[in-house]
């Protein structure tokens, strides 16, 4: 397993977030993990990149032990995370928020992936030496994704990749993540768009208030009334 | 124009070319941490007071120039290790407090390793006054002004031209983001207390052969930076810069024109107006780079 996760819990003060997380993502899958409005996806994800404290449990990734490790150390292994709400350096221009997401790599590399970037999203090319802040929210969204890819990651975490987009664009990212996918990306996604999220997983979770309540396909999970009633409107 | 305009605007550019050394000292450290390092103003005290002490132990300048300046730097990295960092998921209060502390204690330190008197330092290059448009200028005004541009110069191609200085301005502007791409956010503080350190040392010594200098110079040296940061927007390299000339020449105006009884009021004044009618200053956040 690419990664693994037993017993996690995080809490901001003390008020509980998660608790008694377990899961797991093999190499080359993609798991979706889907939940309502603060359910805690998104402190799990933190919890994955080192950027949010846990009080319980390990993480493992690739067999080691990174329950403790830093944020930067992380990165330097592959896990890379897209995060909610796109946050890119919204003064620096779009060709410096993609060398950023290279940090750790060296000058050659990092040019050679934003080559990859601009083919990708042909659109940040042509607006490569404009402030990140001005790009449109798909734009923006572009951005966040190739910043994250020009790490190379070995296992994408992707927040909400589609949030607040209008339904082309989120058909657009979706379309990104599933070549993503087929280019043997590790991917651990969240998706406020539960149905598109399981479609395209090969496994995915239930999160419900910081426990997991179910796990399965994401085929067994789209049949499932539970999560049919709950995340699908049906 | 008049000489005696001439001659303050040279006085107020030299001052105020100091006053904006302190302040980029401010926005870098605020940029790294959202902290108002009151601290700051001790690191221009310990610049020009090693300095004074180790010409005084018989080094050229060449040498003792630069030791103090890494001093500074040591102390400053110093503060940030055994200080900031062990209370890093404080408050920013908590942090400003805690600047308040050690500059504070430094203070005190300095007084002990050193003295209560006033120590001049000989001007690098001499004090023959060099005559321009009907006034003069001190060569070390000159070294002041020289010094400064060079700065500004190589700090906006460090912040905008290498990867580190990027990190650092991406770091001010989203912490979170900064963490996810591999950024090591601790890091950046640590080295922009080094970074700030240094600056303030650097004004302490170009200072210190026109005004002197002494245990105590940072309180009002410090105040005066703070002040031509606030003016131009806290975090903002240019509005450090501008802010700080501003300052300098409108003091000397008012010293020159009304009295210099209110000299030293006008950094309240200046202040206090910022906070009330423009809040985030003259290049604060409102878009454009921030240092
Ligand atoms: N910084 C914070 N301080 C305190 N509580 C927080 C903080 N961030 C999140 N929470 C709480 O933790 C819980 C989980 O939040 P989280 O953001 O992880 O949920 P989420 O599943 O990502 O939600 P969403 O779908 O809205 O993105 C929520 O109850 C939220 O209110
Ligand atoms: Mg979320």
């Amino acid at each position: 397993m690419m990664l693994e996760v037993e017993g996690l819990a995080s809490r901001y003060g003390r008020i509980p977030a998660l608790s008694g997380i377990n899961l797991r993502v093999g190499e080359g899958e993609l798991v979706s993990l889907v939940g309502a409005n603060g359910a805690g996806k998104t402190t799990l994800l933190r919890a994955l990149s080192g950027v949010q404290p846990v009080s319980a449990g390990r993480v493992h990734f690739e067999g080691e032990d990174i329950t403790a490790a830093a944020a930067e150390k992380r990165v330097r292994l592959g896990i890379v995370q897209v995060p909610e709400g796109r946050q890119v350096f919204a003064p620096l221009s779009v060709e410096d928020n993609l060398r950023l997401g290279a940090y750790l790599r060296s000058k050659a590399e990092a040019a050679e992936s934003m080559e990859r970037i601009y083919a990708m999203f042909p659109v940040l090319k042509q607006k490569r030496r404009e402030p990140a802040g001005a790009l449109s929210g798909g734009q923006q969204q572009m951005l966040a994704m190739g910043r994250g890819l020009m790490a190379l990651p070995r296992l994408l975490l992707l927040d909400e990749p589609s949030m607040g987009l209008a339904p082309k664009l989120v058909e657009e990212i979706f379309a990104c993540v599933r070549a993503l996918k087929s280019a043997k990306t590790t991917i651990f996604l969240v998706d406020q768009n539960a149905r598109a999220a399981l479609a395209v997983a090969d496994r995915a979770y239930v999160l419900e208030t910081g426990r997991i309540v179910l796990a399965g396909s994401g085929a067994e999970l789209l049949e499932n009334e539970q999560v049919k009633e709950a995340y699908l409107g049906l | 124009m008049s000489p005696q305009f001439v001659q303050y605007l040279l006085t107020g550019l030299t001052v105020g070319a100091i006053y904006a050394l302190v302040a980029l000292g401010f926005s870098i450290i605020f940029n790294a941490s959202h902290v108002i390092n009151f601290a700051q103003g001790e690191f221009v005290m310990i610049g020009g007071m090693a300095t004074v002490s180790l010409v005084a132990v018989g080094l050229p300048y060449l040498l003792a120039i630069p030791l103090a300046i890494a001093t500074a730097a040591l102390v400053g990295l110093a503060l940030e290790k055994f200080a900031v960092e062990p209370a890093r998921d404080a408050s920013v209060v908590t942090l400003i407090i805690i600047t308040i502390g050690a500059s504070m204690f430094l203070r005190g330190l300095a007084m002990l390793v050193w003295d209560k008197n006033l120590h001049a330092l000989k001007p690098i290059t001499g004090d023959k006054p060099i005559a321009i448009a009907g006034a003069t200028i001190l060569p070390q005004s000159v070294w002041v002004l020289g010094v400064t541009l060079a700065i500004v110069v190589a700090l906006s191609w460090f912040f905008g031209r290498t990867l580190l200085g990027k990190a650092m301005l991406a770091t001010s502007h989203n912490r979170l983001a900064a963490q996810l791409v591999g950024i090591n956010v601790r890091m950046v503080l640590f080295l922009s207390f080094g970074l700030s350190a240094a600056l303030g040392a650097i004004a302490g010594i170009l200072i210190a052969p026109i005004t002197t200098t002494s245990y105590d110079v940072g309180v009002m040296l410090g105040l005066k930076g703070f002040a031509a940061a606030i003016l131009g927007g806290l975090g903002s390299g240019i509005g450090a810069v501008i802010g700080g000339l501003v300052l300098g020449i409108v003091e000397t105006m008012s010293a020159g024109y009304l009295s210099s009884a209110y000299k030293d009021a006008i950094a309240f004044v200046i202040i206090l107006v910022v906070l009330f009618f423009l809040p985030s200053g003259l290049f604060g956040k409102r878009g454009g780079e921030r240092v």
